[in-house]
């Protein structure tokens, strides 16, 4: 894991630990991981953060979220 | 019922091309829908998918794999905007989780035609409708349109829609089995009382039970391993394709009546 830096955030990400730099937003986020935000859903600590709002929301320390997508299924 | 059938009397072909079906305001000419899972890969199960003619496949909701974001993914292979995808619940077993589930789906595909499933154990993956009923009627106050796979029993299937189906899917047998439809009695005294469109979700194993299926009068037929776990699965998609096909077209013309013996089918005037 990487070393922490001073005033980053902690956040959880599909359960594993994830940091990022604070004022970071959730579709900076999913840019960070190299998603295409059209592809993707995400909630943020058991809420659904709509895609129009992505830009908008500051994550904060402690956030729990989960980023899925559809995969094969019967 | 929701099917539309124009009068057969002159124009057999173009009253086949005229048989739609139609689930919560949107209308299909295909009859089967197929699911996604289990094939060896992505580009064999969109051929599979061309080979069954579907115009729904149902979909999982799974976490990305943040450590390989780049993987190839189903929808680079399966266009949304050309075929339905019908999201589910595959491995829900509360309420609660398939609500969250759907409530994502909703927020990735963008609408909300959902594919219902709540299981009570693994072993056998047969559906608890105490907790389906509770998310079928969560899900309905809330827009979603929840087709849903059911246990094969009329009275749970009237329950269902009085909360808000738009379709009813019960079982022919285990999900992922095999084992053809087992209770053809249960499975047309819910197509006989239902408003909403019956299909058949789990348990086809091959073409004659998809037929079956169809032949009692089901709507259309949903099924995932019968195709991807067949030694040729374009074969047996197209197989599918056109059991059902001809199931629809069996129902429609209304079979013969059984007799307990022999009728010639050649006149007996006229023996030499």
């Amino acid at each position: 894991m990487a070393s922490e830096t001073p005033g980053e955030l902690l956040l959880t990400v599909n359960g594993e630990p994830r940091r990022i730099a604070p004022g970071a937003t959730i579709a900076d986020l999913v840019a960070s991981l190299g998603l295409d935000p059209r592809k993707v859903a995400v909630e943020r600590n058991a809420e659904i953060a709509p895609r129009s709002t992505l830009a908008d929301v500051p994550l904060a320390d402690g956030d729990v979220l989960e980023i899925v997508h559809f995969v094969g299924g019967g | 019922m929701t099917d539309t059938l124009v009068d057969t009397s002159d124009t057999p072909g173009a009253a086949a091309l005229a048989d739609t079906w139609t689930v919560a305001g949107r209308t299909f000419s295909s009859r089967l829908i197929v699911g996604t899972g289990k094939y060896k890969d992505f580009a064999q199960n969109a051929a599979a998918v061309e080979a069954s003619g579907a115009e729904i496949v149902t979909v999982a909701v799974r976490r990305v794999n943040i450590s390989d974001p780049k993987a190839p993914m189903l929808t680079d292979f399966i266009d949304p905007k050309k075929i339905t995808y019908l999201p589910n619940t595959a491995g829900c077993f509360t309420a609660d989780e398939a609500i969250r589930t759907l409530r994502l789906a909703r927020e990735a595909g963008g609408w909300n035609l959902v594919k219902l499933e709540v299981l009570g154990e693994a072993r056998t993956l047969y559906p608890d409708m105490r907790e389906t009923l509770k998310a079928c009627e969560v899900l309905a106050k809330e827009g979603f349109a929840p087709m849903v796979y059911c246990v094969d029993d009329p009275i749970a299937a009237k329950q269902l829609e009085e909360v808000g189906a738009v379709a009813i899917m019960p079982l022919g047998a285990p999900i992922g089995s095999g084992l053809g439809i087992q209770n053809k009695v249960t499975v047309r005294l819910i197509v006989e009382g239902a408003n909403v469109p019956v299909l058949v979700d789990a348990g086809v194993g091959t073409a004659s039970d998809a037929a079956v299926a169809m032949e009692l009068g089901c709507d259309g037929v949903l099924m995932n391993t019968a195709i991807a776990e067949a030694k040729d699965p374009l074969r047996m998609a197209r197989a599918m394709k056109l059991a059902v096909e001809a199931g629809r077209d069996a129902y429609l013309a209304g079979r013969m009546a059984t007799r307990r013996y022999a009728d010639p089918s050649s006149p007996l005037a006229g023996m030499i």
